[in-house]
């Protein structure tokens, strides 16, 4: 029983993991680009979440989509400003923005915010119910359903409306699509929003169920969905879905079964692992060079 | 007198900058004119340096992207103050002891280089990336649980369980102590040391970089393809760089480590890691006197920018995202490429 009790914890955070590496991997679909600031987009989004609920005493139901609503405008306004710019520059220089952008993030929090960890309330509560005998915390079923809501939406959004369409097309070349009439720089906006939206609803799901909050918060759990996203195979949306759950799992058997202090050890090993034995990731293309 | 080359001239510069940066230190130090905040920053600043030549040959001349390189920091720290501990009834004199404590902390980093450098190899672009930074968490957290201690019967090594657990005798000392780390290192460091340190990587790595083996690993970078039409092995002049810039870093570990009073482990965590890529990345891909200009002046920024208080780390960030920005703009880049046009023509090249 304490079996299926893990597997369902491991599910749940693997959930979390998968919400954050599916931003990831939207943005390196269609930009090409590491955004190590994803991570401090999360922890953006449960401070948003945490002042609107102990200031303003909203209801859990208005905060999530106002830190969605929030963290879409940021990871939007941080792409106008620092990553647009640098659209033909190399990697390299887009990655060291991406580093100063998530150090921008960090110390502004620290300077509003301060450096105390602040208690997160649960944005579901903290109750417990009981599914044949086993004890399972609310939010660990919201995280689960979020997380497959999330990937309907996103499969349904890029697979048949027309913005989700331009998307693939600016992932694939974006020439093409900008003389097919796309607006490339519209397309990857949105889809910066929409991973940074993500990315604020993670933050709120992830201090649920561990509920502190510091500027550091969204650092560590950015490394491990960009992890997932890379273990998925990084650019397919699939890929971070199953990434992410699969490190939730391992994370979380690896605790329970071999070490608590090693399991990040574990969790990287296996990454480094699975990439041996399939270099591109579990669900990721590998494209051939031609000479 | 023959004409120098244009390598060999950049090679010569890269020497006079690091030691006219020394004589300068010495000097100002000399004359009683330097804070103590930055003479404390001396040896860390040797230390960041060798780290940012390391990296640059991974990353610059080999062209790889490492996100990890503080783990091989990490190995070498650790395992440098462990050897000097160790090597303390044998080896009295201070300075030998340093060069021992370094060589065995070079060949503990090399060593995790060549086991990291396997997989390493089969991977591409961002997949590397991810490797290296997974084997920084792995490093981490590792040493994070690592106990270590000696007394009359020898070192006594554990791990995951406590200090107590190494059942030392009653004459017996810890040296690691899981995440509390080092503590009561004696300093060996001095930045003399630092500066013979980063002489000797110079020499290695332009000597490297000017060799037969150096073209071939800037070929495997420009193209591996044709790189490995034309018989070079991709697999070895990788390796060779990558193994020889974990064997760098891993001294400069054991410098920056018995600089300290105590150390530990999550000091060399992802954050270091970057912090090392940013300067490798400011100073220039495969520009070792950028690294050096970059290593030291980004040391000493945070340092110098104490007067903002708290407000020093966000002007750091400003100014990264502002440099990038700078340098890679299409606009200034034209206006620079304008200025460079009658330059070149003069130098003639």
């Amino acid at each position: 029983m304490t079996f299926v009790l893990y597997l369902i914890n491991g599910v749940s955070l693997g959930s979390i993991y998968a919400i954050i590496a599916l931003g990831y991997t939207m943005v390196y679909g269609i930009a090409k680009m590491l955004n190590f600031a994803h991570g401090d987009v999360i922890m953006v989004g449960a401070y948003v979440c945490f002042f609107a609920m102990s200031s303003f005493r909203l209801p859990p139901i208005i905060v999530v989509p106002l830190a969605a609503g929030v963290c879409a405008a940021l990871g939007a306004l941080i792409e106008a400003f620092a990553y647009r710019p640098l659209r033909q520059a190399g990697s390299l220089a887009v990655l060291i923005t991406a580093i100063g952008v998530s150090y921008l993030l960090q110390n502004t929090a620290l300077l509003l915010w301060k450096s105390n960890p602040r208690v997160f309330t649960s944005i579901v509560g903290t109750d417990v119910i009981k599914i044949s005998g086993l004890p399972i915390t609310y939010v660990t079923i919201i995280t689960i359903l979020t997380c497959v809501a999330i990937m309907a939406g996103l499969t349904i959004f890029t697979g048949k409306t027309k913005m989700g369409k331009a998307m693939r097309a600016c992932a694939e070349d974006k020439n093409a699509a900008s003389l097919m009439g796309i607006n490339v720089n519209v397309t990857i906006s949105l889809t910066f929003a929409i991973g940074s939206s993500l990315a604020a609803i993670a933050g709120a799901l992830l201090c649920s169920a561990y509920p502190t909050l510091s500027p550091a918060t969204g650092s560590m759990p950015g490394i491990k969905a960009f992890t997932a996203a890379v273990f998925g195979g990084i650019g397919s949306i699939p890929g971070a879905m199953l990434g992410g759950v699969l490190l939730g799992i391992i994370e979380i058997f690896a605790k329970a079964y071999i070490s608590t202090q090693l399991s990040d050890a574990i969790v990287f090993a296996v990454l480094i692992i699975v990439l041996l034995v399939k270099p591109a990731g579990l669900l990721g293309k590998h494209a051939h060079e031609k000479v | 007198m023959k004409k120098l080359s244009r390598a060999a001239k950049t090679d010569i510069f890269t020497y006079l900058l690091a030691t006219a940066g020394f004589l300068a230190a010495q000097c100002i130090q000399g004359a009683g004119l330097m804070s103590s905040s930055l003479k404390g920053q001396l040896v860390p600043i040797c230390a960041y340096v060798v780290m940012a030549i390391s990296l640059n040959l991974t990353v610059g001349i080999l062209g790889e992207l490492s996100l990890g390189h503080a783990g091989f920091m990490s190995i070498g720290s650790f395992s440098g103050v462990v050897a000097a501990v160790a090597l303390e009834p044998v080896i009295p004199a201070p300075e030998i002891r340093l060069a021992s404590a370094m060589v065995i902390g070079a060949v503990c980093a090399g060593g995790a280089g060549i086991l990291i450098g396997v997989p390493v190899l089969r991977l591409r672009g961002d997949y590397l990336a991810i490797v290296t930074l997974a084997f920084g968490e792995i490093v981490l957290n590792l040493t994070n649980c690592l106990y270590v201690g000696t007394d009359s019967q020898g070192l006594h090594i554990s791990m995951l369980t406590s200090a107590e657990a190494l059942g030392l005798a009653s004459d017996g000392r810890v040296i690691i102590n899981g995440p509390v780390g080092a503590s009561g290192i004696t300093r060996l460091s001095s930045f003399t040391a630092g500066f013979i340190l980063i002489l000797i990587t110079l020499f290695i790595v332009q000597n490297l970089v000017n060799s037969r083996t150096g073209r071939a690993i800037l070929a495997v970078r420009d193209n591996r393809i044709s790189a490995e039409s034309v018989g070079i092995s991709v697999t070895k002049h990788k390796m060779i760089a990558f193994v020889l810039s974990a064997v760098l870093a891993g001294a400069a570990g054991v410098l920056f480590a018995l600089n300290m009073n105590t150390i530990v482990p999550t000091k060399f965590n992802f954050n270091t890691s970057i912090l090392i890529l940013v300067f490798v990345v400011l100073g220039g891909l495969g520009k070792i006197w950028g690294s050096i200009i970059a290593a030291a002046v980004l040391t000493v920024l945070p340092e110098a920018l104490r007067g903002f208080s708290n407000y020093r780390m966000l002007a750091y960030a400003i100014v990264l995202i502002l440099i990038m920005l700078l340098t890679n703009s299409p606009f200034i880049k034209s206006v620079l490429g304008r200025m460079r046009v009658p330059f070149n023509g003069r130098r003639n090249t």
